[in-house]
């Protein structure tokens, strides 16, 4: 176990290395630099930026350098400092920038996760057992739609009726009052009664695949010969249930979070930006707009990371639950 | 089970059939994909002939017809001496101004009432470059009356139309981003399968880390890349490309499940025993074999491809405007006092929705078909 945990732990480090430099490419592949951007702006409010001083700022920035020298500074900055370089747009250190939002995102995509699975689990076990009912036709029906809607179109919807039918502002994380405010549990409070909208919305795709594999991994068990065994000697319908065909069913529902989570983080990122949640997407797509690459570099590389270290749980839960795993 | 599957057909039909044919009469039999077929098949033919089902010009702005809601469609049309005859028409909305807030109201006229008519003439459009007309499926036949089904924008263009235009594009991203990763998925997937060892360890490796990245961040972050003032048709091959660049690892997983399965097939061994080359095992013997799976894939591979463009483009990053796609007619119901105004907005909303639906239904009917011999 320890021995399978350490090779899986130690595949990450190329993988993040790997997903470090093409973030940095990425940022780097638009024509042009902050600088260009920068005058852009400037000189359509008629200021007048001449070469000296954007050779200036070129050098202040060292964008003048080659790519891979700016790698260099910024990838050993990170490991060494824990220093993420300077946002230009915002003139901060990124690390001021991003962590709140980053907590907050995590937040955000831990209380979906744990929704989904709320909702898919029952839902997908009835399906199976109550197979054809009504309730199935309508758990597939919803789940065919889920699957159907992008996420922010749901947003989108959503938005639209609370303001027309409840006269409601929906959006945010937070109430005005505690908008700036620092963390106490009046805000955490005040968080959870915001949470639950972006969280139904993200949960929706999500559940709606989950139910379709729960209900097919269950229909496969149902009629396995050890059901009919446990009837027989007369177990309870319900604890039948529970110990043996839905622990089995869940073998491969576990394996699903190594994409449930890039997928949770990629629906919220346009869920957020939609619902201005106080998350890392917006300010990622604003980062991405401004080219201010140290900003959106390092939102890239931590929801990369982010996934990676999903993977890896998801891993080690399935070597828990299923040993023939572990002696692959 | 095959003779449940195929109660319908007679059995020494069913003794000869082809794989094909086995497959078509296993597919009949699901109900929802037959749906999804035709739904599909319905929307490919907009997809082909926009102009035919548009009734007013897609790009032409109207500014007296700003925020214009879906006009009422009247069948039941009265005489003044209170006889009827069926009659599908509209009444012209006028605009009014709400004397208080000033705001734009349109009103029916009463008074006034314009027939629709099928098959009527319009705005000429034009097939491809190939050939040119100006048949409509329906319209007004009068330009100075539009038919404005499902209101219009903020701009005064017809909501209707742009997003039957709209279909042209949102439904062939799908498709060329589909084949681009298939390209990829099989000749990656497939030589990862067929010689196995490093290569397939290397190739694996590559596959898990594109799977493990969250696709939305890098798609932005490609199309950021994108210059605004680039072609509209380079643009879209580019985000076609950045789509089926994350979108090829799924399919190339499958590919390589299949090829590992059958390497060790009789009928693979035969043939190499026989002297077939490589490509000759790969393509003329083990491709056919999966090629049904193949197919179901791919068809599961669309609806995907269609809401990632939606989503791209509705943040502004994907398709730009003169360019119609559902995503860009989206991008107009971005903030919520224009959607408060104008629902209908939300339409091509409900185009994405119906057209994934039933491409899921479609791919779900495929996939259990593909396999006739094993049922």
């Amino acid at each position: 176990m320890l021995r399978f945990l350490v090779t899986r732990a130690l595949w990450m480090v190329p993988s993040l290395f790997v997903i470090s430099f093409l973030a940095f490419v990425l940022i780097q592949l638009p024509p042009g630099d902050y600088v260009t951007t920068y005058i852009a702006t400037l000189a359509a409010s008629n200021e007048v930026v001449d070469q000296n001083q954007a050779a200036d700022l070129r050098q202040r920035f060292g964008l003048d350098q080659p790519m891979i020298v700016q790698y260099w500074k910024w990838i050993t900055g990170i490991l060494l400092y824990g220093d993420f370089g300077l946002s230009f747009e915002w003139q901060q250190p990124v690390s001021e920038l991003i962590w709140e939002r980053m907590a907050l995102t995590l937040v955000l995509t831990f209380s979906t996760l744990l929704a989904t699975w709320g909702i898919a689990l029952p839902v997908g076990i009835y399906s199976a057992v109550r197979k054809y009912s009504i309730g199935d036709y309508v758990a597939t029906f919803f789940s065919f739609l889920g699957l159907a809607i992008p996420s922010f179109l749901l947003a989108l919807v959503l938005m639209y009726l609370a303001a027309v039918e409840w006269g409601q502002e929906v959006g945010g994380l937070f109430s005005e009052k505690y908008q700036t405010a620092p963390w106490s549990w009046g805000k955490v409070l005040d968080l959870l009664t915001h949470l639950w909208i972006p969280v139904i919305i993200l949960a929706v795709s999500g559940t709606a695949s989950l139910i379709r594999v729960m209900r097919a991994n269950m229909l496969d068990e149902l009629n396995r010969a050890y059901v009919t065994t446990a009837r027989a000697k007369g177990l309870s319908e319900f604890r039948l249930l529970m110990k043996y065909p839905v622990r089995l069913a869940l073998n491969p529902f576990i394996s699903t979070i190594a994409w449930l989570l890039p997928n949770l983080v990629s629906g919220s990122i346009i869920v957020a930006i939609v619902l201005s949640l106080p998350t890392a997407g917006p300010l990622l797509l604003q980062s991405l707009m401004a080219q201010d690459m140290y900003l959106a570099g390092a939102f890239i590389l931590l929801i990369c990371a982010l996934t990676l270290i999903g993977s890896l749980i998801s891993d080690i839960l399935l070597a828990i639950v299923d040993p023939r795993i572990r002696l692959e | 089970m095959t003779d449940v599957t195929f109660a319908a057909v007679d059995k020494s039909r069913l003794a000869v059939a082809s794989q094909w044919q086995l497959m078509w009469w296993a597919f009949r039999r699901h109900r929802l994909a037959m749906v999804g077929l035709w739904v599909v098949g319905f929307f490919y033919l907009i997809a082909l002939i926009p102009g035919f089902f548009s009734s007013n010009d897609p790009s032409a702005q109207n500014a007296r017809a700003a925020y214009h809601p879906p006009q009422r469609l009247h069948i039941i049309d009265e005489a003044a001496d209170g006889s009827w005859k069926f009659n599908l028409h509209i009444r012209p909305y006028v605009l009014r101004r709400d004397p208080t807030t000033l705001a734009a109201i349109y009103v029916e006229d009463p008074n006034r009432k314009v027939d629709i008519q099928f098959f009527t003439r319009g705005y000429e459009w034009s097939f491809f470059g190939l050939f040119k007309s100006n048949l409509h499926l329906i319209g007004t036949g009068d330009a100075r009356q539009p038919l404005f089904l499902l209101g219009a924008d903020r701009l005064g263009r017809c909501v209707w139309s742009r997003i039957m235009q709209g279909t042209q594009i949102s439904l062939s991203v799908g498709l060329v981003g589909v084949f681009l990763s298939l390209l990829l998925g099989v000749v990656l997937g497939g030589i990862s399968g067929y010689f196995g060892g490093k290569i397939d360890f290397s190739i694996q490796r590559v596959i898990e880390f594109v799977l493990s990245l969250p696709t939305i961040p890098i798609w932005l972050a490609m199309a950021a890349a994108l210059p605004q003032d680039w072609p509209a048709t380079l643009n879209y091959f580019m985000i076609t490309l950045i789509l089926s660049l994350t979108g090829w690892a799924q399919l190339a997983r499958v590919v390589r499940g299949r090829f590992l399965s059958l390497r060790t097939e009789e009928f693979v061994t035969a043939a190499r025993l026989d002297g077939a080359s490589e490509g000759r095992i790969i393509f003329r013997h083990m491709l056919p074999s999966f090629m049904s799976h193949i197919i179901a894939s791919i068809t599961l591979a669309i609806p995907a491809m269609i809401l990632a463009e939606t989503s791209l483009s509705f943040l502004g990053l994907g398709l730009q405007p003169p360019t119609i796609s559902w995503g860009v007619l989206l991008r107009e119901a971005q903030n919520i006092r224009s959607i408060a105004t104008a629902p209908w907005l939300f339409a091509p909303g409900v185009a994405v929705v119906v057209a994934v639906i039933a491409l899921n239904f479609l791919g779900d009917g495929l996939r259990d078909a593909a396999d006739p011999y094993n049922k």
